[in-house]
């Protein structure tokens, strides 16, 4: 079975923002797999395990990126690739169409990725690749079996559960709950070293700048604002509990 | 020259979501007074909802009623509503930043070579353009961002713009005929609800909230109390989710859920900046926790340093009585 994961690599989730010069300050930040891109690894990984086949991990960004894809390899994904040019700066509209000229020339069973990036949050890169390589998708799942050519899927909806059957090959995000990714072995990470590591450029995947230009453009940046700090309550808690109430009541609360 | 404005309305348990007022306001923050308004609305015995619909709508309304619609298929759905892009050529489409609206519009912007904007909490029009402000981080960070060209598709989060009013608008009601898609890929074998009759945690006006704090499964049944005498949502930390008190689909945080309602509740739940980043923009946020340096008691307006055991079932006759 061919097997793709499509990563990204956000800010660790402990950072906290900062906005320097009009931009979010990337000072001694620590990067980390968006977490739920471990989940779409890991579930390659155990997918492999069952069928057989061959995983490779596809990103799109700066060289600090080869690290998280090193990280995928130790895991055990058997190939990488790194497509990282300067005239990508794009949105999910570019990002989904360098992906997609990718794609047009693999063969591939199952491609996986993660529910949404932690940093963005735009949850539309894996779908839109789905819709470009016209191939079904099912987001936010939370079970896959593979049986044949067919696949199984739990999926998760606000809180309900679905269960699909999908045709492969399907592109599939991940949610919590599909499964626990693992740390990569001291004996993976030395086999990561070997394994093939593929760079390409837009000019490798046949595209021009202007075929990926992005549809939007951020005009600022800002931080929530502070909080003031609130009051702990008095008293016994039965009376904590009334005043509370009566504190709710008079900060105008629009319930219902 | 007028443009068209679509959005996706969304229905549950028969109703018409409140996100679908949300998105339909949006649309007239953000187009010009000739400009056209659109809806689609897909489903099984859904002709109540058109008809409500049609209060807020001027344009058409476009309505899909079939026994394949009755579940999320997101391959029928998308069949249908592109069929009905093609005749509309919207200048944008717009839709809530739910389960189905998040799975719907990056298929719709892919087909329509389209930008998308997932998860706007505020529309400004200036003299040249509309800006749309959207969290980072999970709401450490907000960014404002325009469109460059070409059509456009917008989610929107619930809870965070104003329904839209009623109107006199006459809507056109116009019936699609549903034909299934060519090659169906697909199948929806079951659906297993679990929210049914439920307030839907990101609209949820109250949203009471259990961490590792908790303690069991059965400890969030004082929670559920508190909720449903406040007809809010249950939500939970992501350690209640890991240690498997709870369903992952409760997870409020970074990696979670992102909830911006009028009360947070936060029991048993330390602060952990990953939970901070989803439930720190609610108007006001009260902490239980037993520990009084808890952090979470430094982003509160209101802490109670106490058993969430004994603290919550009092709140819940307390408010009880309030409302009485
Ligand atoms: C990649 C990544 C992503 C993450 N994403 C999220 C996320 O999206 N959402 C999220 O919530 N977390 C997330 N986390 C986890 C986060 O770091 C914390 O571990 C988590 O939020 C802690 O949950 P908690 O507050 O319920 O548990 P704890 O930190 O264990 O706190 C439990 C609290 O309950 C109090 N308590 C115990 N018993 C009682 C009682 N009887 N009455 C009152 N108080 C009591 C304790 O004093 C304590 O403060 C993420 C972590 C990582 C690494």
């Amino acid at each position: 079975m061919n097997i793709y994961v499509i990563l990204k690599q956000t800010f660790d989730t402990e950072e906290k923002i900062v906005i320097q010069d009009g931009n979010i300050s990337d000072d001694g930040v620590k990067y980390v797999i968006n977490p739920y891109d471990e989940y779409a690894i890991e579930e390659a990984l155990r997918q492999k395990e069952q069928h057989g086949g061959n995983i490779t991990v596809v990103s799109i960004g700066p060289s600090r990126l080869a690290e998280a894809l090193r990280t995928a390899l130790a895991m055990g994904a058997d190939e990488a690739v790194h497509v990282s040019d300067d005239a990508i700066h794009g949105d999910e509209f570019s990002v989904s169409k360098v992906l997609a000229a990718y794609f047009n020339d693999q063969s591939y069973d199952l491609i996986l990725g993660g529910n949404f990036s932690i940093d963005s949050g735009g949850g539309q890169v894996a779908i839109r690749l789905s819709q470009l390589l016209n191939i079904p998708h099912v987001s936010s799942i939370i079970k896959l079996d593979v049986i044949g050519a067919q696949a199984i899927v739990l999926r998760d909806s606000e809180g309900d559960t679905e269960k699909l059957e999908v045709t492969l090959p399907a592109l599939f995000t991940a949610q919590q709950g599909l499964n626990d990714p693992r740390y990569p072995s001291l004996p993976g990470i030395m086999k990561a070293k070997k394994k093939p590591f593929h760079h390409l450029t837009l000019d490798d995947l046949g595209l021009t700048e202007t075929e990926i230009y992005a549809r939007t453009e951020r005009l600022s940046l800002s931080l929530p604002p502070n909080r003031k700090s609130g009051q702990i309550l008095q008293g016994e808690l039965h009376e904590q509990a009334a005043q509370l109430v009566q504190l709710l009541k008079h900060s105008e609360v629009k319930a219902n | 020259m007028s443009k068209s404005y679509v959005v996706i309305a969304e229905v549950r348990d028969g109703k018409l979501r409140q996100v679908t007022l949300e998105a339909l306001q949006s649309i007239g923050l953000a187009k010009e007074h000739e400009d056209t308004v659109a809806a689609v609305v897909l489903g099984h015995q859904i002709s109540n909802i058109a008809e409500q619909l049609s209060q807020y709508v001027s344009g058409q309304i476009h309505v899909v009623d079939h026994k394949d619609l009755e579940f999320y298929n997101a391959e029928i759905h998308f069949s249908v509503i592109k069929e009905v892009l093609d005749t509309l050529s919207p200048h944008a489409v717009f839709l809530g930043h739910t389960a189905s609206g998040r799975d719907l519009a990056p298929m719709i912007a892919a087909y329509l070579n389209a930008g998308q904007l997932s998860d706007v909490i505020s529309i400004e029009k200036t003299e040249s353009e509309v800006r749309y402000t959207r969290p980072l981080y999970a709401g450490k960070a907000f960014e404002q961002k325009i469109f460059t060209e070409g059509p456009q598709v917008i989610t929107i989060r619930p809870n965070n713009i104003a329904v839209a009013n009623i109107s006199d608008a006459q809507a056109e009601i116009i019936t699609v005929e549903y034909s299934p898609p060519l090659s169906l890929r697909t199948i929806v074998r079951d659906v297993i609800r679990k929210t049914s009759g439920k307030v839907d945690l990101t609209e949820a006006k109250i949203v009471v909230s259990g961490g590792r704090g908790v303690k069991s499964m059965d400890g969030f049944k004082p929670l559920q109390e508190l909720a449903d005498v406040l007809n809010g949502a249950v939500g939970a930390s992501r350690a209640a989710c890991d240690a498997g008190y709870c369903d992952y689909a409760m997870q409020i945080g970074q990696t979670g859920k992102v909830v911006t309602p009028e009360i947070y509740i936060a029991c048993g739940i330390s602060g952990a900046i990953q939970h901070l980043a989803g439930m720190s923009q609610s108007r006001i946020i009260i902490a239980i926790n037993k520990d009084p340096e808890a952090p979470i008691f430094k982003l509160a307006d209101y802490g109670i340093v106490g058993d969430l055991f004994v603290v919550v079932p009092l709140l819940t006759e307390e408010f009880k009585k309030a409302l009485a």
